[in-house]
């Protein structure tokens, strides 16, 4: 029978990446840039708010956008029309965004003076929460179709969020989503997370949002 | 589908020990996953046979999964529960404040080389 030789390794598969991200957070904190990674489902309304919350927040901070698909610039057209800066980065099939791709996609962007960049990333529940982006916040969209025990089906991204934003509550009298019941089991999860119900095509709620931005980039450029 | 991105960081490390170690195959590698670690091992033994063989080093390479079962600590009253059941909620004395003890685990525990490879 063959023989094997054992080589100890112990080390997590995500240890590499999770340097990497401090590195970056680092970085940020000393440029007094406000990273935000935002993630969500597909379709949950991550660009339309985006555009919303860009031409709300204009006069009173710069703000850059790095858009994460797999494919298409759709989005970074979009993005585009309100006039903010802006580029699209492809994962090239893969279905989240690690640090290096984040740090290689800063340096793309060449934002030196904003004070707000956000990363929009794939849409996908999984994934994009298991890797550590190097972002000062994470923050997720949940929107009403998709339904109240999202947080129940997907654990990890609730877990790691600092916010979230529970948007298209315009069709809330349409769809069998119980609000309480959303916020308690992403509160399951989660003790900590700030949870915002709102609108980004109404504008309904949207200021607790923004002012959770402007408290947040204050702290960060102070 | 997260397996695959998953997959090819394990690759990396892997590709990585064997430079450093001067390797010319590896027959197996063992990994510790966790039961709320979000990875599926079936998927992940599935991407693991299509990346591993087009790694020179790693061509035939078996993925051995030891799991790891989800366990959580309450701060307030200090006893321990099953994750999977209770989330972050203690079944003891409801309160909220837990942590996690182990079960989010993926880590590259070690591998095994052929005897006759070179030190």
């Amino acid at each position: 029978m063959e023989k094997y030789r054992v080589i100890e390794v112990k080390e997590a598969v995500r240890a590499g990446n999770d340097r990497r991200a401090d590195e970056l957070r680092a970085i940020m904190r000393e440029r007094g840039q406000f990273l935000v990674n935002l993630m969500s489902s597909p379709g949950s309304g991550k660009t339309t708010l985006l555009a919303r919350t860009i031409q709300a927040l204009a006069s009173e901070m710069r703000i850059a956008v790095m858009e994460a698909d797999i494919d298409s610039d759709v989005d970074a057209a979009a993005i585009s029309a309100t006039g903010a800066r802006v580029i699209q980065l492809h994962t090239g099939g893969m279905c989240h965004l690690d640090a290096s791709m984040c740090r290689q996609g800063l340096d793309n962007l060449a934002a030196d003076d904003a004070d707000l960049i956000v990363l929009e990333n794939v849409g996908n529940l999984v994934c994009p929460a298991e890797f550590d982006t190097g972002a000062a916040a994470n923050v997720t969209i949940l929107s009403v179709p998709e339904g109240d025990d999202k947080p129940l089906k997907y654990p990890l991204m609730y877990e790691v969020c600092d916010v979230v934003l529970v948007n298209k509550i315009d069709v809330l009298p349409y769809f069998d989503f119980d609000l309480a019941r959303c916020i308690e089991n992403v509160r399951m999860r989660n003790p900590r997370a700030r949870v915002i119900p709102l609108c980004a095509k109404t504008g309904e709620g949207m200021e607790e949002w923004y002012q959770w931005l402007r408290e947040s980039v204050a702290a960060y450029t102070a | 589908m997260h397996e695959l991105g998953i997959v090819f960081h394990i690759v990396d490390m892997v590709e990585e020990l064997g430079r450093d170690h001067d390797l010319g195959s590896v027959a197996k590698v063992n990994l510790r996953l966790g039961e709320v670690s979000g990875v599926i091992p079936d998927y992940l033994q599935d991407c693991w046979r299509w990346a591993a063989d087009r790694s020179e080093l790693l061509h035939g390479c078996e993925l051995v999964i030891e799991p790891v079962n989800a366990i959580t600590v309450c701060n307030s009253c200090g006893r321990t529960y099953p994750t999977v059941e209770f989330g972050k909620i203690c079944p003891h004395c409801t309160s909220p404040d837990t942590v996690l003890l182990q079960g989010n685990e993926m880590e590259l525990d070690s591998i095994e080389v052929p005897e006759d490879e070179p030190a």
